[in-house]
């Protein structure tokens, strides 16, 4: 299974070393070129003799994500920092590039909720805090 | 009619100023808390501070009720999710975005935003209608409609040069509009006769150009006279 991840950034790395290790084909994109760095912590080989690949290129541009092997991709994750740039590119994913599964995190709560009702996978990592902060809150 | 601009940089800032004018109801919503202050001296309650990507936000600027929502900010991912909210969350029909960079402008036609207005592109386009041996100028694409505007030099020994508008043969779905000679255009009617070095702008249905500038072509060909 070929899984491209956009945004090396602490989330996307780190879900593109388990899925490595998992034994998955694996592209990762990231504008910044020092984001490899992310992807190499820890490990005993580089990213690339693990079996890794590594894209540099702005998310939007197309021939990045071309390059990165979206074309053939059967998973695709958007872990860039920025909201609108993710569900941007998930939307290209899927209805150009028509990837099966399309994976995007939003941090906004109420726009992640919208969009995973117009059929992306949205994760949001500030209502996740919110459910978890107020359990342990309201736990006393 | 009340209209949202979401980017107050010199684009959102005059557009309101001009729709203000206008006696239209407008709301302009800027992120950037600097500008939003310098913005508010002049127009007051009709700017909001906030971030036009944000549903929150969009719903205290009444997105309900809002006739048209122009998204001018300058971040093309931005403009797409605007309008793309404004239209299928809050079904606002009419949308205007503007293109940042004119590589984007494919992401805005596959979401379906329309009309994307990309300034470089149009600035491209006038470049192209100053620089004739181009040959075909796209004037205007309606692309929802299916009608664009081309503007056609009529080459030395073509078809068309010398005919009457009427006798030129062209395929159904395409009309000569307009014919400029001199510096100055007019409306042709049926017995108008073209001539050689005369500009004519036609409507038509995207997809008949190639059918159509034969009917203009120079008699003979030369390497240099086409790209």
């Amino acid at each position: 299974m070929l899984i491209v991840i956009v945004g090396a950034g602490r989330v996307g790395s780190a879900v593109a070393k388990r899925a490595l290790e998992a034994g998955h084909e694996v592209s990762v994109l990231d504008s910044d070129p020092l984001s490899h760095e992310r992807l190499d912590k820890d490990q005993s080989t580089t990213w690339e003799d693990a079996g890794g690949r590594f894209t540099v290129g702005a998310a939007l541009e197309a021939d990045g994500l071309v390059e990165a092997g979206i074309e053939q991709a059967d998973v695709f994750m958007a872990a860039t920092s920025g909201d609108n740039t993710n569900l941007v590119i998930a939307q290209l994913a899927r209805r150009r590039f028509r990837v099966p599964r399309v994976v995007v995190r939003v941090a906004d709560p109420a726009r992640a909720a919208w969009y995973a009702e117009q059929g992306l996978y949205t994760i949001c990592p500030t209502q996740h805090a919110i459910n978890q902060a107020v359990n342990l809150v309201l736990e006393v | 009619m009340y209209v949202i601009i979401a980017g107050a940089g010199k684009v959102g800032w005059n557009l309101a100023r001009e729709l203000i004018a206008k006696d239209r109801e407008v709301t302009l919503i800027e992120s950037d808390h600097r500008r939003y202050r310098i913005v508010e001296e002049e127009l007051e309650h009709a700017v909001q501070y906030g971030d036009a990507t944000e549903l929150w936000v969009l719903e205290r600027a009444g997105i309900q009720r809002a006739d048209l929502v122009i998204a001018v900010t300058g971040d093309d991912e931005d403009n797409i999710l605007i309008c793309q909210v404004a239209k299928e969350k809050y079904g606002c029909d009419r949308i205007v975005a503007r293109v940042n960079n004119p590589r984007n402008l494919d992401h805005f036609k596959l979401l379906g935003i329309q009309p994307a207005v990309s300034a470089t592109d149009l600035i491209l386009r006038l470049i192209e209608h100053e620089v004739p041996e181009y040959g075909l100028v796209q004037l205007l694409a309606l692309e929802e409609e299916h009608l664009e505007i081309i503007e056609l030099e009529v080459g030395e020994g073509s078809p068309a040069a010398g005919a009457r508008v009427a006798d030129v043969v062209l395929p159904d779905g395409s009309l000569i509009i307009s014919v400029l000679r001199d510096g100055a255009g007019f409306v042709p009617k049926g017995d108008s006769v073209i001539q050689a070095g005369d500009q004519v702008l036609l409507i038509l249905d995207p997809g008949l150009e190639s059918q159509i500038t034969p009917r203009f072509a120079p008699a003979v060909q030369t390497a240099s006279s086409r790209r």
